[in-house]
């Protein structure tokens, strides 16, 4: 019988298999450094970071090696003690190689922190300059920096701050792992998102699949009364941020418009203890943690490793991989991208390494649209799949547009439904920065 | 004769004559005027609605040519005759229009460029491969292979090979550029008819890794740069051809490993692998 249940949640959505089972009892173990690590100056969403090392240089784990460019930016730290050995385009696991700074590490493993400050005392500027300072980027995916979020803005009325602890792609469980372990902490994290937004009221999102989880934050949350731990029902994708929303404040974001506009702000779990660790901590974000999972790896585990790790280092302390494997991805199996080179390094939002066997790929063979309307059932935003993906196939973007394409999550649920294994996701990605584009281009004629 | 009968037929008649007054009507005072060219030019363009021109069909073609926004030798597709006849009707003259053709500045093939270790699985579209991960092959600038030019051709003059190129039947090809429009990775850009040298690689990897990627790269040694008198310039380890300075007679093809500078013709290969100093010769031979 279940602890918990919950009728919380929003409209659509699917239930992929979890494989939660895997790796959810395995404590996190910490990676030893591996010999070198590659930093690429993309690790976030916005501008490419400014190098401020050359070849040849010593560098100290945790010493600023970029700087932020312009507002949406972060700036990078070193994440091992070393010498630069070259500044290069290297592949990234986007797929795209990008420019990258390479470190080759030396024995040392001390790391240069900035003095702790008290979490009761703290100004709300204070947590946001030591964010800044610290680099951190979003957990939950899409490496937003994460200072710009938690700097409050004029005309802008902020009700509540949602930390999301869903963690409703299967296989990982690197947050479910954090909730548990760091059960307390978390909380001082929210709590700090909060003081620094200047926000009083703060809720935990969590899906009734984590009973454990869920009495551990609720015990933790009783002595702070502005704290709920909010149970939602177990479905994909109820950890994305507009469906968070739906859950647990009942309000929708309109095409176009973001969280704030209706005046919420989410957090991932792993964003709020990097807040907590620089802020209480004093440590910039040079690690990651991250999950490797599937039945393609002989060890899954939880780990903690350092930023830079490239994925076949990672992949080896895991044991290997068995015969029958037979793709790697980065993230999570519903909206991971799947990996060409294990040279690529661990970055900043890495959240996971799923090594998956041709039975957990279950790929099939394209069939024809048999018209059905599931994916329009399942789309957690209510959008028509099976047109916006022929639309983009015919190079129909007006058309494309009018049916708001551009408020695609691309969350994967419709493909993953899909009965006639159509790539509708893939197509509709395809169209939404087509899309993006001819507005720009719109904006600057 | 029925009375019904009259009633009806003179009722019939009389609306008849009613309306047919008021269209007549209409006819004088809500006629819009169209210049006759128009009607004139749109009968001589091909028909095709493709675009090539840049307007919205063959008949906006030809309101933009009237009112003098156009040039009569827009039309790509109609070539130099149909450009005559409508610089007859606009009572200009229309000149000596070069012919303009495709050309695909890339040779790695499916047994020229090096394959990543893993298959694509996903829509088979160019631009699709382009935003995951570029594709299956190692090289970031060259041709996916997925055919967006071929569907993207009104006239059917583009083909893929067996190697996983798209070729251009140059006698089906008019010219109207679609095919550069639709190529994510810009492989594909017009040039006259007559012009027969090409760099037929964008790669713009340091040359270690353009080896690597593919046999057929361009590899950015200079060495066309450097015997061309600024026919060649060097940009980002790639070599582009600079067609207003340009002598081919001065490029050393030989001394290019991989053949990136080269004929369009490929046979013409054969040809170009005589001793150097006779390149001249090789010249008037190709003429």
């Amino acid at each position: 019988m279940k602890l918990f249940t919950s009728t919380k949640t929003f409209q659509g959505g699917v239930h992929p298999a979890e494989y939660k089972e895997l790796s959810e009892n395995l404590s996190f173990e910490i990676m030893p450094n591996p010999k070198q690590v590659i930093l690429p100056l993309v690790q976030h969403i916005g501008k490419p970071s400014n190098p401020l090392v050359k070849k040849g240089d010593d560098v100290k784990a945790g010493q600023i090696i970029a700087e932020a460019d312009g507002f949406i930016s972060v700036p990078i730290h070193s994440s091992v003690s070393g010498k630069v050995k070259k500044i290069s385009t290297e592949i990234t696991p986007s797929g795209f190689p990008k420019d990258s700074i390479i470190i080759d590490a030396a024995d040392s493993n001390e790391i240069e922190l900035k003095e702790p400050l008290n979490p009761e005392t703290v100004a709300p500027e204070e947590i946001q300059q030591r964010v800044k300072w610290a680099g951190i980027v979003g957990q939950g995916g899409a490496a937003f920096p994460t200072f710009v979020k938690i700097t409050p803005q004029p005309n802008q009325n902020i009700e509540a701050v949602i930390l999301n602890g869903c963690e409703c792609e299967p296989y990982l469980t690197r947050d479910y792992r954090f909730m548990i372990e760091r059960t307390e902490e978390v909380i001082e994290g929210l709590r700090l998102i909060m003081k620094s937004l200047g926000v009083g009221r703060g809720y935990i999102g969590i899906e009734d699949n984590k009973p454990e989880a869920i009495k551990k934050l609720k015990e933790a949350a009783a002595k702070y009364d502005n704290i709920n731990v909010e149970v939602l029902v177990t479905k994909y994708p109820q950890g994305a941020e507009k469906m968070l929303i739906k859950a647990i404040l009942n309000r929708e974001v309109p095409p176009g418009k973001l969280p704030l506009d209706v005046g919420a702000v989410i957090q991932n779990i792993g964003t709020a203890l990097a807040i907590y660790d620089a802020v209480v901590k004093g440590e910039p974000q040079i690690t990651a943690a991250l999950t490797v999972s599937g039945y393609g790896i002989k060890e899954p585990k939880n780990l903690i490793v350092r930023v830079g790790t490239p994925i076949a280092n990672v992949i080896e302390y895991c044991g290997g991989i068995t015969e029958d494997a037979s793709k790697v991805v980065i993230g999570g199996p519903m909206m991971g991208v799947a990996q060409f080179d294990f040279s690529a390094p661990v970055t900043k939002a890495t959240s996971g390494i799923l090594i998956l066997t041709k039975t957990e790929e279950n790929l099939h063979e394209e069939t024809t649209c048999l018209r059905c309307g599931k994916c329009i059932e399942v789309c957690p935003i209510g959008l028509i799949p099976t047109k916006l993906s022929r639309f983009s196939q015919l190079d129909r973007f007006e058309d494309a547009e009018a049916y708001n394409i551009t408020v695609c999550m691309e969350c994967g649920t419709c493909t993953f439904t899909c009965p006639a294994n159509i790539p509708l996701v893939q197509w509709i990605r395809l169209g939404k920065q087509r899309v993006l584009a001819m507005q720009k281009e719109r904006k600057s004629a | 004769m029925d009375a019904t009968l009259l009633i009806a037929i003179a009722t019939m008649g009389g609306l008849g004559f009613i309306f047919a007054g008021g269209l007549a009507i209409a006819d004088k005072k809500l006629r819009v005027f169209e210049d006759p060219k128009i009607a004139q030019i749109n009968e001589l363009l091909p028909g095709a609605n493709c675009g090539g021109c840049g307007y919205a069909g063959c008949y906006d073609f030809a309101v933009n040519v009237v009112s003098g926004k156009a040039l009569v030798t827009g039309c790509p597709v109609g070539g130099e005759d149909c450009a005559h006849d409508i610089a007859a009707v606009m009572g200009v003259d229309a000149g000596a229009s070069i012919k303009m053709l495709p050309r695909i500045l890339c040779r790695g093939g499916n047994s020229e460029a090096v394959k990543k270790m893993v298959e694509y699985y996903g829509p088979l579209s160019c631009s699709a491969m382009a935003i995951v991960s570029g594709g299956d092959k190692q090289c970031y600038y060259g041709c996916l292979g997925g055919g967006d030019c071929v569907e993207a051709c009104p006239f059917n003059a583009m083909v893929m090979n067996e190697n996983g190129l798209p070729e251009v039947i140059e006698e089906l090809c008019t010219g109207c550029g679609n095919c550069v429009k639709a190529c994510p990775r810009n492989i594909i850009e017009m040039h006259p008819a007559d012009r027969q040298v090409f760099v037929f690689c964008k790669n713009q990897d340091d040359p270690k890794k353009a080896k690597e990627v593919c046999s057929v790269s361009c590899m950015g040694c200079g060495i066309c740069a450097r015997k061309s008198d600024g026919g060649v310039v060097m940009d980002n380890n790639l070599a582009v051809i600079n067609y207003a300075q340009f002598d081919s007679s001065k490029i050393p093809f030989d001394k290019c490993k991989t053949g990136a500078i080269g004929y369009l013709n490929k046979n013409e290969k054969v040809v170009i692998e005589i001793p150097v100093g006779e390149s001249t010769s090789m010249e008037k031979e190709l003429a």
